[in-house]
């Protein structure tokens, strides 16, 4: 394992520490769009799954782990745009007292 | 060029942490929902202007189909079948990422490096297992496929010896270049691991393994950010893979069962055809107008929501039946057991769609001591998590789960389509109490029946 790759472990590990002191804090009232939302997140191999479906192609195998790379690219995309619209979708719901705050208006 | 690239991916990654903060409270959530698209919209631009890019037809092509699927899913599903929804997303998620590494060792097969070799394997056996667990779990929750454990004898064998047989498999491809065979293998001998696992485990703990599925999912991200040597890929999927393990341990605690029980325990029945293991007992069943009588003269109401309200669709007519209580100078609130539903935060999110105010819903250590000051409790689909045997009966599967005391208020109004048990199989001593009033039909329609007298 090369010093570049002990980077990546460290920024993993970092990361997930991060997360943890930030999820922590989400009240269980928004547990779901938050699962929605980190889910679109996860999304994230839409950009390997870009870069596997736009790279030069020779040759079969080549051309092969490009069609591979378009279906993940569709999985992705239909992860991450469908989950964060469903997240805004959700998210637009919760209100406080929107029935009240309009008759005092 | 690279740093520039660099300096995006940095920002992008910094607006996903910065998004999630935001989710920290109903009124900034929407904003941090906002912030995570944004990042990934940059994310994907700088991508897209990344000169290793020559062919842009698949692209457009994956994108424009992926978009098109995504938005048509998200504007049509219904709030009560969220958990399927986030299930099947979950699984894409964790399927591209299986891909993208395969397609990956597909370009260098007769890689060395055993860093790079251990991460693609590990994104493929992730990526795998997450989509084909998570396609179980949709189909479970969506009726599709019986929602009770499917188990068989030496279940547990079976996937030591798969998991066995997958490493035995990794050490080969690692220690010298091997057949294409041989990693195909390995995506196969994941994608039953998946399913596997996920059958024998029951439908009230589905909110236990989507948490789960949500946590590889992330996971699986970040490890093809390994393969990829991308700082954004491992940033975000670590994040995903915090939530979803921080998810999973409230799940667990709210049932008081370790993971291991829950994976393994096979734990549940279907909730409805299996009778209690007890001798036949009477019960009164009340009538919807009995309800109404009851409801009209109390001063104080709270409302407690389970799984059975999603399945009868019936969140917009209980606040109709809220509201009417509400003109009578009745105070009603909502109580929400963490597991109640399928799903972290199910019942929240269906009781916003029906317009309640969310300062109207509480959390179970927030108002379980109320319940002995409330003169009624209307249990709407609800069972395990107000049954007192979880306190008391040391022999039951729920004993030491935290419930709702629900049986401390003064009257308990329980609308449920039968007398069965729970999904833990447990009969409920609740239902038998003289100050329980049963009410029997489907939630939805007695519900509207219950506003049909309130109004009257």
């Amino acid at each position: 394992m090369g010093e570049s790759m002990m980077v990546f472990v460290y920024v993993f590990v970092l990361a997930i520490f991060i997360g943890f002191e930030v999820i922590t804090k989400v009240p269980p009232l928004l547990h779901t769009p938050l699962m929605s939302g980190s889910n679109a997140i996860s999304g994230i191999t839409i950009v390997g799954a870009l870069l596997i479906a736009g790279i030069a192609s020779q040759g079969e195998s080549a051309l092969l782990s490009k069609i591979l790379g378009m279906v993940a690219l569709i999985f992705a995309t239909i992860n991450v745009v469908g989950g964060f619209l469903v997240t805004d979708r959700m998210l637009e719901m919760f209100k406080k007292d929107k029935t009240k705050e309009g008759e005092k208006k | 060029m690279v740093l520039l690239t660099d300096i995006f991916y940095l920002i992008a990654a910094s607006l996903f942490i910065l998004g999630l903060k935001k989710l920290s409270s109903p009124k900034t959530a929407r904003v941090g929902n906002l912030l995570a698209m944004l990042a990934m919209l940059i994310a994907v631009v700088v991508t897209l202007l990344d000169k290793q890019i020559v062919d842009f037809s698949f692209i457009i092509a994956g994108v424009i189909i992926g978009a098109f699927i995504g938005t048509i899913a998200a504007k049509k599903v219904e709030m009560t079948a969220m958990p399927q929804m986030v299930a099947l997303f979950n699984s894409l998620g964790g399927g591209a990422s299986a891909l993208v590494a395969f397609a990956q060792y597909m370009r260098h097969p007769q890689s060395t490096d055993a860093f790079i070799l251990g991460t693609i394997i590990v994104s493929i056996l992730i990526g795998t297992v997450t989509f084909t667990g998570s396609v179980v779990a949709f189909a479970k929750l969506q009726g599709i496929m019986r929602g009770a454990p499917i188990v068989f004898k030496g279940q547990k064998w079976v996937n030591v010896l798969i998991f066995a047989v997958l490493i035995a498999l990794a050490v080969m491809i690692i220690v010298r270049p091997s057949p294409m065979a041989v990693m195909l293998a390995i995506l196969c001998l994941s994608g039953i691991l998946g399913v596997s696992t996920v059958i024998p485990i029951g439908g009230a703990d589905m909110p236990v393994v989507i948490s789960l599925l949500n946590s590889l999912s992330g996971l699986a991200a970040a490890s093809t950010g390994f393969v990829l040597s991308s700082n954004m890929l491992i940033i975000a999927g670590s994040l995903v893979g915090a939530s979803g393990i921080i998810l999973t341990n409230i799940m667990c605690r709210a049932m008081n069962r370790p993971l291991t029980n829950v994976l393994f325990g096979a734990v549940g029945s279907d909730g409805g055809a299996a009778a209690g293991t007890g001798e036949k007992r009477q019960v009164t069943g009340y009538s919807a107008e009995d309800a109404a009588v009851m409801l009209e003269s109390a001063q104080n109401v709270i409302v407690v929501p389970g799984y059975g309200l999603a399945v009868a669709q019936a969140q917009h007519v209980l606040h109709e039946m809220a509201l009417l209580l509400e003109e009578n100078g009745i105070t009603v609130r909502y109580a929400i057991h963490p597991v109640a539903g399928r799903m972290p935060g199910h019942m929240n999110v269906l009781l916003a769609e029906a317009n309640v105010s969310y300062d109207q819903l509480f959390e179970m250590e927030v108002i379980n001591d109320d319940f002995q000051h409330t003169d009624v409790a209307l249990v709407v689909g609800a069972n395990d998590v107000i049954n007192p045997a979880a306190r008391t009966k040391k022999e039951s599967a729920l004993y030491g789960m935290p419930i709702l005391n629900v049986d401390q208020a003064k009257t308990v109004i329980i609308i449920k389509r039968s007398l069965s048990v729970g999904f833990a199989g447990e009969d409920n001593e609740l239902f038998y109490d003289s100050k329980t009033m049963m009410v029997f039909g489907d939630a939805k329609k007695m519900l509207t029946e219950l506003v049909h007298y309130l109004k009257g």
